[in-house]
């Protein structure tokens, strides 16, 4: 047997492990994600979801596995790339006519093209929101509690005021008060526009088909196949990353379209 | 279409009349026929006049080769060897399926009977990168000889057959090598994966020794030989899609294909005293 071997991450193999590591990741986001954007559904004007945003943008710790995460993102999709591009140049001549669905399902054949909807689409998310959050002219909003009663009173324009000076939150006299950028408001503009809402609806899509094959592939491609549980990994595959997520993520901007 | 005809068969033990109640049919095959490696091939039509029902697809091809011969023309050139299903030599992609459109059968073991009076057949060779087409429907496997050489062995000598109870691992697992040797070589799973991949039959001949005493001395040094190999020649990246398991003819499991990565990972990751590099 020859006595090198090439590097792990030179070999097919090595490369299809980082697919599988940076999708796995990307699907751990993907919970902790949802449940946070469960907060849109609160009656609050925002105020809960506001403030998570805030902590989400400013707590240390999870500055640091967003960076991770937009790592994840273009690693996966640059490892897909390059494996597409390999897999398309190890059949240079393909079949006059082909097996289609008699063989494989269709979602497993076309990961490359599912993932780049959902590439199309992260670009626009991060355009409306992340950007928009960061840099952009995201509204303003104050909110007044009175922690005895816990009425609410708020004050927000379409714009932040000239002396907007970061967020703020504290109490005095009884009563809480919290300035913020209002994520909350901008949500519910960008879900206005049809079309918006129509690419987060098909983006959800493919995302479902995407993960139905990609979240149990992904546990093959490590080595993972022990009979007690990959029924698990696969019922988990289908149902939550598959059916319940991806549903749950398209309700969002439905939600707010049609509240209007 | 049914054409009973009386044959006469004699043998050293009776005389005896048999009915041959085959049906015979017409059919259109599409071959790919293409001179050489380095000549562009194309699709060409021929006609299959009057084939039995209990033919084999191979004996139908040889009743075309031998009408095409008879008129002059360069006969259909396909691999093929035992014809009993267990050489691997036969291949051919029939109307998009490997081996045709039955499951767990080669070529050489599908019938005629499959196919229906004045059906259409296209018939193109295996296709990948790895296995450029020699001549019409015949391509060069030796890819995977290649990769076998690389490490598909093992050097200790395993002496006679031992004592059924003097082997050192259950039969469960013994069984799981067995069914992992099955691997006829066939390259069915290559031409049914839409990245042209490898990893069924790699990994079957990885299994087979992984799970075996006798297996462990190269076992670590052996799957990153075989995966370097693999790459080396151009085969493409698994992505689980499993059609090659829905196509091989001796139902060689995915699970076989979990086993490699674990034990390519495991060779790179932790066990570093088997890479000698
Ligand atoms: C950036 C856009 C994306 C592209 C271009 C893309 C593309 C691909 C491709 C081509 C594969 C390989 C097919 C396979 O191995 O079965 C794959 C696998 C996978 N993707 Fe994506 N994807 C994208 C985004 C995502 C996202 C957002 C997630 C999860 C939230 C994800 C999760 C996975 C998983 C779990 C796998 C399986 C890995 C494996 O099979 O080893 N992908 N992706
Ligand atoms: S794994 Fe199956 S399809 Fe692939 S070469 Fe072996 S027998 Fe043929
Ligand atoms: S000719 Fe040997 S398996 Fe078909």
């Amino acid at each position: 047997m020859s006595s090198k071997s090439k590097p792990l991450f030179s070999s097919s193999l090595g490369k299809k492990l980082i697919m599988s590591l940076t999708g796995l990741f990307l699907c751990t986001f993907l919970v902790v994600h949802l449940i946070g954007n469960l907060q849109l559904f609160k009656n609050d004007e925002g105020y809960a979801f506001n403030n998570y945003a805030h902590f989400m943008t400013h707590f240390t710790p999870i500055k640091v596995v967003s960076y991770l995460l937009y790592a994840s993102i273009i690693l996966h999709a640059v490892y897909a790339l390059i494996l597409t591009l390999k897999n398309k140049a190890a059949r240079p001549i393909g079949y006059h006519q082909s097996a289609g669905n008699a063989n494989s399902k269709w979602n497993s054949r076309n990961m490359g093209i599912l993932g780049t909807i959902i590439l199309v689409f992260l670009a626009t998310h991060m355009q409306n929101f992340w950007y928009q959050y960061k840099f952009g002219t995201t509204p303003y909003i104050e909110y007044h509690t009175d922690l005895e009663t816990g009425n609410r009173q708020t004050i927000s324009s379409d714009d932040l005021p000239a002396n907007y000076d970061g967020y703020k939150s504290f109490v005095k006299n009884g009563v809480e008060t919290v300035k913020t950028k209002d994520l909350y408001k901008q949500v519910a503009f960008t879900f206005q526009n049809p079309f918006i809402v129509l690419l987060y609806v098909v983006a959800m899509g493919a995302l479902a088909f995407h993960l139905i094959h990609g979240f149990q592939s992904a546990f093959q491609t490590l080595g993972f196949d022990h009979r007690r549980y990959i029924g698990l990994v696969k019922t988990i595959g289908i149902w939550v990353f598959g059916v319940i997520i991806p549903i749950a993520f398209a309700i969002m901007p439905l939600y707010f379209f049609f509240k209007g | 279409m049914s054409v009973g005809t009386y044959t006469f068969r004699y043998s050293t033990l009776h005389t005896q009349f048999i009915i041959d109640m085959s049906k015979h049919m017409n059919l259109t095959l599409k071959v790919w026929r293409q001179k050489n490696q380095n000549s562009e091939g194309k699709f060409v039509t021929i006609q299959a006049n009057n084939i039995a029902d209990d033919m084999s697809f191979l004996e139908m091809l040889d009743v075309v080769n031998e009408d095409l011969t008879r008129k002059g023309e360069d006969p259909i050139y396909f691999d093929h060897d035992c014809r009993e299903g267990i050489c691997g030599m036969c291949s051919l992609v029939i109307n998009g399926r490997p081996h045709g459109p039955n499951e767990r059968t080669t070529t050489c073991q599908l019938h005629m009977r499959s196919f229906h009076d004045g059906q259409t057949i296209v018939i193109e060779p295996w296709r990948a990168a790895a296995f450029p087409v020699l001549k019409d429907l015949a391509v060069d496997r030796s890819a995977f000889d290649r990769i076998q050489q690389a490490g598909g062995y093992i050097n200790v000598n395993t002496g006679g057959v031992p004592d059924a109870n003097a082997i050192p691992i259950p039969k469960r697992i013994a069984d799981e090598a067995f069914e992992s040797a099955t691997c006829i070589g066939c390259g069915a799973c290559v031409a049914a994966c839409k990245n042209a991949s490898a990893m069924l039959f790699v990994s079957a001949k990885v299994s087979q020794f992984a799970l075996l005493p006798q297996g462990q001395t190269e076992r670590y040094e052996r799957a990153q030989a075989m995966v370097d190999q693999m790459d080396k020649e151009g085969f493409g990246n698994c992505t689980n899609t499993g059609a090659c398991e829905a196509e091989c003819p001796v139902g060689i499991k995915l699970t076989n294909i979990a086993r490699l990565n674990r034990e390519y990972f495991t060779a790179k990751i932790f066990r570093q005293e088997d890479v000698h590099a």
